[in-house]
């Protein structure tokens, strides 16, 4: 009961404060969601420690009704309760519980609150259907509800053409990902003729080097199939190539941001790599794909981030490098240590999100760094929480970043291949630039001379307790999250902590290595992290003149960096624009000319010049009806004779 | 030279130049719509013509009895088609033919 009721509060939630929202006010439906919500958190803390603290219960499977039963194709809705699905149930509902708290707040002067909460809840009920899904169809369907929820509260503000865009942009980039996805789903159906998780990952390894006939190609089928779902991990979580809706997200309200980023959307593709572990691992070809796509954007990200003046941006282009350690993490099978870097990923960056909303509602809805400055003794208590948000987020020793940054570095290394060289050594660089940008934007933040106008300056004030609490909380999260799961055995060598939820080949043992890597791994990423914080503090603090000079000496690599790869430009070009070409041209030839050509225009066309014709046969003149009519006797007469005489 | 005896043929020819007269009438007629209604009048008198020369040359009085109806038709339909005509004449201002084309599609 409670298990279903840990997934189901927040739909309950949605749909009251949805559509009874108006008949409730605005102050009830956001305290009904938070409820609910807060109930649901309750019951996935509940689930957690019955499944997944030290000794607990075994894996559970509760079914609650057919769904599709079709030929070969039969589907249930159940929900799939083991550790892996309890750790995610803890992370979501947490943090998504903390935000719903800090939207009181937040959106207080916002008309539209009771559809703001209602998507929230909506949002967080189809993460955990996609946390909590038996099948792939079913997680298919939380997947495409995270990614609906996402457009809704992306394009939230609709009044705003740019917040609508980067909705569309969302969906679509999605799409694509969802594309690859969908993909995969069919393959597994068409090799394993069942798309239950178990039944499939039962028969994976019967299938290794079995390989399917296509266009004359032979690919190895579960490199295919993983391959194609892993596309669609990319889309959900923002990887390399597929990341540009994730900066553009920003869009939308700073909860949304946060909750994008910590709990749901963005981290269903790790959670996706978790789960499908037993299939991923026998796909080492796929994995390589992985760890070099996922190195690739903690790399690509961490620059982009650097140059952003826009203090959310910063934040999103770090939770793509973030996302990029967590994938690289999987993609040396290390998934114990990405799904855990996931943990602390939501805590840390959900604060730092709320953090920054909080410095954006204290400077009255600013956004860009260069007009801040010189805040930290005007909100102290948000000052001290970004600190502790980016402390965890640049790995500094003991807060929550620091046990999973650099457990997934050593894995990297630990894995002992060129893929994993080249992730820790891409992740290496990642972190000096995490701590760079961290404290960077720290220090135009809060420090410095204000730039500010005196108009703003002067209204600037710390955050209702509605919002601080909330952050406070996640803070707390953000120090002990770490040592809690490294305490509760989370990424113990062994697995023995996922109970087969996930599954590490004994070659694979990456994570095992971690354990035993030169100490030189160890200290690396905390003196890097360390070299960064002070480039930072001599850049922004000491010497402030030096960044613009930079900027202007490194010409060309400032602007590719700031302009971020060029990447929406490239796919200005590459796709947008010939879609729009392709568009406007089946529009005017193909539907314009061709079938209303032919079809209704040409047929009334037709029956016009027809009739207009028929029309001059009409002259009116009494004496050519008259002549028709002689004719016509004439005519008959003659038939008559004709006929009559033969 | 004897005078030829009037027979059957004659009436005939009679009804046919005059019914092809009404005919050239009504087509070769550009101007007035009255001229119309007379050649149609002159059409049903060779009608007439036929159905009296038939009724002579056969001995029966039946296709006489119906000229007589034809006649009363005819004068009726002169009397309504002049109606007509006037009521056109004062709706419209003309009766020339050329002028009378509403039908035209």
């Amino acid at each position: 009961m409670i298990y279903v009721a840990a997934i189901f509060l927040p739909l309950l939630g949605a749909v009251i404060a949805g559509f009874f929202g108006r008949a409730l006010g605005d102050r009830a439906s956001a305290v009904v969601a938070c409820v609910l919500l807060g109930l649901a958190m309750v019951a996935g803390w509940v689930v957690f420690y019955q499944l997944a603290y030290p000794g607990g219960g075994a894996a559970r499977t509760i079914e609650l009704m057919t769904w599709i039963d079709s030929g070969a194709l039969e589907l249930s809705w159940s929900l799939r309760f083991d550790v892996l699905t309890a750790v995610m149930l803890f992370v979501v509902t947490t943090a998504s519980f903390l935000i719903h708290v800090y939207s009181i707040g937040y959106m207080a002067h916002d008309p539209h609150i009771p559809r703001f909460f209602a998507y929230l809840s909506l949002f967080t009920f189809a993460m955990l259907m996609l946390v909590s899904a038996d099948n792939f169809v079913q997680m298919f369907f939380g997947w495409e509800g995270v990614g609906l929820c996402s457009y809704l509260l992306i394009g939230f503000w609709y009044k705003r053409p740019a917040a609508n865009a980067a909705a569309i942009k969302a969906f679509l980039v999605n799409r694509v990902g969802d594309f690859g996805f969908i993909l995969g789903i069919m393959a597994v159906f068409l090799v394993f003729n069942s798309v239950d998780f178990d039944t499939v990952f039962a028969a994976t390894p019967g299938m290794v080097g079995a390989a399917i006939e296509f266009l004359g190609f032979s690919v190895d089928t579960l490199t295919l199939i993983t391959l194609l779902l892993f596309i669609g991990a990319m889309g959900k979580s923002a990887q390399f190539l597929l990341h540009t809706w994730l900066p553009d997200a920003m869009e939308g309200p700073t909860p949304v941001s946060a909750l994008i980023h910590a709990a749901t959307m963005v981290t269903a593709g790790v959670f996706m790599m978790a789960r499908l572990s037993p299939m991923f691992e026998y796909a080492p070809d796929a994995l390589a794909v992985v760890a070099v796509v996922g190195a690739t954007t903690a790399f690509f990200a961490a620059t982009v981030a650097l140059c952003q003046t826009d203090i959310k941006r910063v934040i999103a282009y770090s939770t793509c490098s973030q996302l990029g350690y967590m994938f690289f993490a999987a993609g040396v099978s290390a998934y114990s240590a990405a799904i855990f870097h996931l943990m602390t990923h939501a805590f840390f960056k959900a604060l730092l999100f709320l953090a920054a909303g909080s410095v954006i509602h204290a400077m009255s809805g600013e956004q860009d760094m260069r007009r801040m400055g010189g805040l930290w003794k005007r909100i102290p208590l948000t000052y001290g929480l970004m600190w502790v948000g980016s402390l965890a987020s640049a790995g500094v020793p003991f807060f929550a970043g620091y046990y999973s940054k650099d457990l997934i570095l050593e894995s990297a290394f630990g894995a002992d291949s060129l893929v994993g060289n080249y992730a820790f050594w891409m992740g290496i660089a990642a972190a000096v630039m995490t701590a760079f940008y961290s404290w960077r934007l720290l220090f135009l933040t809060f420090h410095g001379k204000p730039r500010a106008s005196d108009a703003v300056m002067a209204k600037v004030h710390e955050s209702p307790k509605v919002m601080t609490i909330p952050l406070i909380l996640l803070a707390a999260g953000a120090i002990f999250a770490g040592y809690f799961g490294v305490k509760i055995g989370m990424v113990d060598p062994d697995g023995a902590f996922w109970r087969g939820a996930i599954l590490m080949l004994p070659g694979n043992n990456a994570l095992e290595a971690a354990y035993a890597v030169p100490s030189w791994v160890k200290l690396t990423p905390i003196a890097v992290g360390a070299i960064g914080i002070v480039v930072a503090y001599v850049l922004y603090m000491a010497l402030p003149s030096i960044p613009a000079r930079l900027a202007a000496m490194s010409g060309p690599l400032y602007r590719f960096l700031l302009n971020k790869w060029y990447f929406d430009e490239i796919y200005e070009a590459l796709f947008v624009r010939p879609a729009n070409y392709l568009g406007r041209g089946l529009w005017k030839a193909g539907d314009g000319a061709v079938i209303d050509g032919v079809g209704p225009d040409g047929i009334a066309a037709v029956t016009l010049d027809l009739a207009r014709r028929v029309v001059r046969l009409q002259t009116g003149y009494v004496y050519h009806y008259a002549f028709a009519m002689m004719i016509g006797v004439a005519a008959l007469v003659t038939w008559y004779l004709l006929a009559g005489g033969a | 030279m004897t005078l030829m005896d009037v027979g059957l043929s004659h009436y005939l020819t009679v009804a046919a130049i005059l019914f092809t007269l009404g005919i050239l009438g009504i087509f070769l007629n550009r101007k007035n719509i009255i001229i119309i209604l007379m050649s149609i009048e002159l059409m049903l008198l060779a009608v007439n013509i036929n159905l009296i020369a038939f009724s002579a040359e056969l001995g029966d009085l039946t296709g006489q009895i119906f000229a007589m109806f034809v006649l009363t038709v005819a004068a009726a339909e002169a009397a309504i088609g002049l109606a007509i005509l006037v009521a056109f004449f004062r709706n419209r201002g003309s009766i020339e033919v050329e002028d009378v084309n509403l039908m035209k599609g």
